[in-house]
């Protein structure tokens, strides 16, 4: 099989985003790979989809790909373009939004997501960008997606610092913090797929990327990782889907 | 009202203020913060939700003691460099920061334009940041007993924004993606607002003036003033020029050269002996 593949780990793990983003949901797009996914979702098999940027765009359609979160492309295309105070509090906070696309740079086994500081907050190892829309994301979105490559540095046994709450330390905490969004119900990284366990929601690998072995899983993974009984093959990106991905990426 | 730029900023950017510029992607007031750095700015707060490449350089240039953020980054390129090394390494000069996320940031602005003390949001429950930010703190609804979450007013001492046109009496014309530029200048108690072109009279679009001349203090003809990023209907965002900033910044000695060229060089001589940096 390996010998046949014409598509590297990125796109598959794009593609595979992409798939998981169906029908007209609201969604709630991060710059980067969530939005490299989104708008391959909706070019692909999703043309419904409603994209919103951050930065105030609600339903934008554009026909490249955008290279900030605030691209001019955004507000020429949307439905809408509102305040970003509006996005926040009009939009997410009330749970108008069904699904959150975000990236990490650390995650944990409930993941929990870090994008603000790697080592001690006072005395950093790597200051990051910080927090953005994430926490409120992570709260209120009915589920979140969380795109990332899976090395030991980005999944780690403990994050440095919870940006964004997954299910905190396991099972009833977001129920116990009054979250009112569903949490991570889905990480897709460039190995596999991995879900939440439904009953400890510790994050379970459900699929692997077809050539990759759960050993290879397991030694990019920072903790012991759990391995469903019905480990699946993630299906292998269609020609379809790799032309609009090369497409839209200029690849 | 209609003032040059320099003399802007001289008005009505102190040291030690607490300063916002504003502009989210779109319509970032990119000249107005070079001259904050020619004419020496000390000591400053500096308040925005998305610092990036202008702050990276303010920061650089030390003119700032403390930043209040949401998400430090150049959009679509990386990390800033100079924020990382003031955070890091103390250079040129300690940066203590505070932080937020954008909900926060949002609504502190709210609070602030609305002339309340605080805002209420459901947010930062279960994150990092609440034990690391003493500006958020839980309140109790009083109607239904839930526990929320409050942050503070911020009210700037000056908000500089960039927008598309004004006209002589300082009415602000702005469209496309607006941000929290309206929130920001209606929050603070001082406000300049740099424009492409002043003209005469507006083109009558119903609702698109959103800085009435009341709340503006002064207006400065900027053509270009939002560089390298955009002004929506005049030009694009440069996409090079952030990623080249990602080479200029990472290098002390590259960054202060950048300084002495870009900032410094070729423009009035008095303008950059004012702030008497040499």
């Amino acid at each position: 099989m390996d010998t046949t593949v014409n598509w590297s780990s990125d796109e598959i793990m794009t593609v595979t985003a992409a798939r998981a983003l169906t029908g007209d949901m609201a969604c709630f797009v991060g710059i980067g790979l969530p939005s490299t996914a989104a708008n391959l979702a909706r070019r692909t098999h999703a043309p419904g989809l409603w994209m919103i940027y951050e930065s105030g765009t609600l339903g934008a359609k554009p026909d490249t790909l955008p290279l900030s979160i605030g691209d001019g492309v955004l507000a020429e295309t949307a439905d809408s373009v509102v305040p970003v105070p509006e996005i926040f509090n009009y939009w997410l906070q009330p749970g108008r939004i069904d699904v959150g696309f975000l990236g990490a740079a650390q995650i944990d086994r409930h993941a929990n997501i870090n994008t603000t500081v790697i080592g001690d907050y006072d005395d950093p190892k790597v200051r990051l960008p910080g927090a953005g829309g994430a926490p409120e994301i992570a709260a209120s979105c009915r589920q979140v997606m969380v795109i990332v490559r899976q090395s030991r540095r980005a999944f780690v046994e403990s994050v440095d610092f919870v940006t964004s709450v997954g299910y905190g330390g396991g099972a009833g905490d977001r129920e116990r913090l009054g979250l009112r969004g569903g949490g991570p119900s889905r990480v897709i990284t460039d190995l596999g797929v991995l879900e939440p366990d439904p009953r400890t929601r510790e994050l379970t690998l459900v699929s692997v990327h077809p050539g990759v072995e759960v050993d290879d899983v397991r030694a990019a993974t920072g903790w012991e990782l759990a391995v469903s009984p019905d480990l699946a093959v993630t299906p292998a990106p269609s020609d379809e889907e790799l032309a609009a991905l090369r497409k839209l990426t200029g690849r | 009202m209609i003032v040059p730029l320099d003399e802007g900023i001289r008005e009505l950017v102190r040291d030690g203020d607490t300063v916002a510029l504003e502009g989210f992607t779109h319509l970032i007031p990119v000249s107005a913060g070079h001259e904050i750095i020619r004419q020496g700015r000390r000591d400053l707060t500096l308040v925005r939700m998305t610092p990036d490449v202008v702050y990276d350089q303010l920061i650089g240039a030390g003119c700032a003691r403390k930043l209040v953020f949401s998400w430090g980054g150049n959009p679509g390129v990386g990390s800033l460099h100079r924020f990382r090394d003031a955070i890091q390494n103390g250079w040129p000069v300690p940066l203590e920061i505070e932080e937020h996320s954008h909900a926060g940031m949002a609504n502190r602005y709210v609070a602030g334009a609305s002339g309340v003390p605080f805002a209420v949001l459901r947010g930062y429950t279960g994150t990092d940041l609440i034990g690391q930010t003493a500006n958020i703190k839980t309140v109790t609804c009083p109607f239904s007993g839930e526990e929320l979450t409050a942050v503070p007013a911020v009210n700037p001492d000056v908000t500089i924004v960039h927008a598309q046109r004004a006209d002589r009496a300082g009415n602000v014309q702005m469209w496309g993606i607006t941000g929290v530029q309206k929130e920001a200048v209606l929050a603070a108690r001082r406000s300049l607002v740099t424009v492409e072109e002043v003209v005469d009279e507006l083109d009558p679009v119903p609702g698109q003036v959103i800085l009435p001349s009341r709340v503006v203090t002064a207006v400065a003809e900027v053509p270009g003033g939002a560089r390298p990023s955009y002004a929506h209907g005049y030009y694009s965002r440069d996409n090079g020029a952030y990623q080249a900033w990602d080479l200029i910044s990472r290098d002390r000695e590259a960054f202060e050269n950048w300084l002495e060229t870009d900032v410094f060089g070729g423009r009035p001589a008095d303008a950059a002996r004012e702030g008497g940096r040499h």
